[in-house]
């Protein structure tokens, strides 16, 4: 289930950087312009990844998210930043579990996003069966 | 063609239940405009310099009769009586009312419509061969494979914020009518050891900095269609340039990776992205592909044409092209009437061209990227009485890839991003040359204008382009020879200084004033442009 916010008192996340220089860090953040399968080998230990958005626009997190389900990350993967009602959905499709907005949201407005779509016409990392196998049985 | 089915209406719906929502939150003030304009975009929504235009999307170019008279109602209730036709197949209007937009989209999905991507930083309007399903040159209908694209690039969660628009045509003849290598990705189906599969070119483009796509893959197996388009998309949205929104398209990506390594990058992903499971199987494929089955035609119909009006034979030499089944034809209509605005068409005209296409051409109409329509299936016996109701409408124009079927774009009229008008220019041009005996002396000869450095007026595929640039705080135009848009396909050269409005026309009466001097025999004149090159050319402009 999406949790809209993320808890408090949980451990920081650390830079991409610092975690790759041996670090015993459960909590990572990538940047947009930084390569999700660095983190592939470390996935098992790794509780939560933190993907920043600065500017909506920027939809290079939409590949790391998908990138990291797809190599089997089942941990909290999180969009942080500039993180709006209206791509919400599309990050849940991509495998984010978890938003940590900058500016709070509606959470009507978010049930609403949510639950907008009836169906998807591709296969994403959300585990939705797309229009098409539908169609096929 | 293709039929909506229970999900894909549940999904247009949803679209427009979410964009009305979209437009509450704005009226109320409850998102910022900077928040709402990607939102508008991805709803075909922009705000041009006098109000808001809506650009529908018409998939491939296809579309039925209630869908044509749709286009018309909408340009009755919602706009000033009349719609643009794009080049990239769609229909734009210019004068709409932001509170409209969700009326107008309901109206579009009773329809099986939309306006879904024509616009902003995701995957647009799939566009394809006019003749698709009708060329005697085609291999195989492009429209389902356009179809199965569309599908998937909607709504697509991974790249709805790409570093820009992304444009994907998909044709399935040698002979190119989609200018195709000239899309972000150019996709032809070609046949090999008695398969189907797509040859993929990547990169190519307009804009500021034109690119004619290079071959990146030359047979993507069907099965794979959709895991290796999403190969190509993902490397670019990893790695396309974000930092200037002049360099953010894919050609852009590619050109400073070259296309070997972008090749490399793409084929190490599709490896990946194949084990996903993301491609529909065949059965997917065969049912959509049934809806693009060839209307029931009489191949026993005649195939005499009584050309004994000369008005009518003009039109049918010009406007008429070869269709597969024998006893009929393909007819282009027009809309580049002398003097008129390219592209644009009334509601009137919009529903008399539903009604023939109703009426003779098994209810089919298409959207070229030159601007014009196309009756795709047409019984020649049927041709005189099509051509008197569009003699009666203004349409019967006999200018098929003449000098005066000009693609242009709005220009400084209309769009906000334009440094000079291209409307009137077109028209002085048309005007000009307006004489039939002299456009048929010339020939073939793609005339293309953009009002600005974004060319959406093809300006850079143009035999002759026009190019409109502000300076120093007045409209001039720079002019270009040889450029291409099909399977000959080139970038035009830029002739020298500019012209103001009038010198542009003279220019070019001096342009094929030289080219009637030089030509050799069977000639077009971009194949003497080529011949000669510019130099005597530019002797004649600048003497």
């Amino acid at each position: 289930m999406v949790e809209h916010l993320h808890s408090d008192g949980e451990e920081p996340c650390v830079t991409l950087d610092a975690f790759l220089e041996q670090s015993n860090a459960t909590a990572v953040r990538l940047e947009p312009d930084e390569d999700a399968r660095a983190l592939i080998p470390y996935l098992d230990r790794l509780k939560l990844i933190e993907v920043a958005f600065p500017a909506f626009r920027d939809g290079r997190g939409y590949s790391s998210a998908r990138i990291l389900r797809e190599a089997g990350f089942t941990g909290e993967l999180r969009a942080q930043g500039d993180v709006l009602v209206d791509q919400i959905a599309y990050m849940k499709r991509c495998g984010f579990d978890s938003f940590a907005p900058e500016k709070a949201l509606n959470p009507a407005d978010v049930e609403a996003a949510l639950t907008r779509w009836p169906q998807h016409y591709q296969t994403a990392a959300d585990g939705a069966v797309p229009i098409w196998k539908l169609r096929h049985g | 063609m293709y039929q909506y089915d229970e999900y894909d209406q549940a999904m247009v719906e949803a679209r427009v239940a979410e964009f009305s929502d979209q437009v509450r939150r704005r009226l109320a003030g409850e998102i910022t405009e900077d928040q709402f304009k990607p939102l508008r975009l991805m709803n075909g929504l922009y705000l041009q310099l006098h109000a808001y235009m809506l650009r529908v999307a018409v998939p491939y170019g296809t579309l039925d009769s209630r869908q044509m008279r749709m286009l018309a109602h909408i340009a009755r209730k919602y706009d000033r009586d009349y719609g643009h036709f794009t080049t990239r197949q769609n229909i734009q209007y210019n004068w709409i009312k932001l509170e409209d937009a969700p009326a107008i989209l309901a109206d579009l999905a009773s329809v099986e419509m939309h306006a879904i991507q024509t616009s902003g930083n995701c995957i647009r309007n799939i566009s394809s061969d006019q003749w698709a399903g009708a060329a005697a040159d085609e291999i195989t209908d492009p429209r389902p494979w356009a179809e199965l694209l569309r599908q998937w690039s909607s709504f697509h969660p991974e790249f709805s914020y790409l570093p820009r628009k992304f444009k994907i045509a998909v044709i399935a003849a040698d002979e190119d009518r989609a200018a195709m290598r000239l899309h972000d990705i150019g996709i032809q189906i070609v046949e090999k050891d008695g398969q189907h599969g797509a040859a993929f070119y990547v990169g190519g483009g307009m804009g500021r900095t034109p690119m004619i796509a290079p071959l990146i893959k030359d047979f993507v197996p069907l099965e794979d269609l959709l895991s290796y388009t999403e190969a190509c998309l993902r490397v670019y949205n990893r790695y396309g340039r974000r930092d200037n929104i002049y360099k953010a398209r894919i050609k852009i990506l590619i050109h400073e990776l070259g296309a070997d390594e972008y090749r490399r990058q793409v084929e190490e992903e599709f490896v990946h992205v194949k084990s996903l499971g993301i491609d529909p199987p065949k059965a997917e494929f065969d049912r959509i592909a049934a809806q693009f089955a060839m209307p029931p035609l009489d191949a026993s119909a005649p195939d005499a044409i009584d050309r004994s009006d000369p008005d009518f034979a003009l039109w049918v030499d010009r406007q008429v092209a070869a269709h597969k089944m024998p006893g009929h034809a393909i007819v282009n209509i027009s809309l580049k009437p002398v003097g008129g605005i390219p592209g644009d068409a009334s509601s009137a005209q919009i529903d008399l061209m539903a009604d023939l296409a109703e009426r003779y051409s098994h209810d089919e109409l298409r959207v070229t990227h030159a601007q014009n329509i196309v009756l795709p299936h047409v019984r020649k016996a049927d041709l005189y009485a099509i051509w008197q109701k569009l003699d009666e409408a203004g349409l019967a124009t006999p200018n098929l890839d003449l000098i005066s079927d000009i693609i242009a774009c709005p220009g400084l009229d209309y769009c906000s991003l334009a440094n000079a008008r291209s409307i009137p220019v077109a028209q002085k041009i048309a005007t000009r040359f307006a004489d039939l005996d002299r456009q048929k002396e010339l020939g073939e000869l793609k005339l293309k204008i953009s009002g600005c450095i974004n060319a959406c007026g093809h300006h850079h595929a143009g035999h002759i382009g026009i190019l409109g640039v502000d300076r120093k705080g007045t409209e001039n135009y720079q002019l270009l020879l040889g450029g291409s848009g099909a399977e000959d396909v080139s970038l035009g050269t830029i002739t020298g200084p500019g012209f103001d409005e009038d010198g542009i026309v003279d220019a070019i009466e001096r342009v094929t004033d030289k080219y009637l001097a030089e030509r050799a025999e069977g000639e077009r004149f971009l194949d003497t442009y080529r011949r000669v090159g510019m130099a005597p050319f530019k002797e004649a402009i600048y003497g």
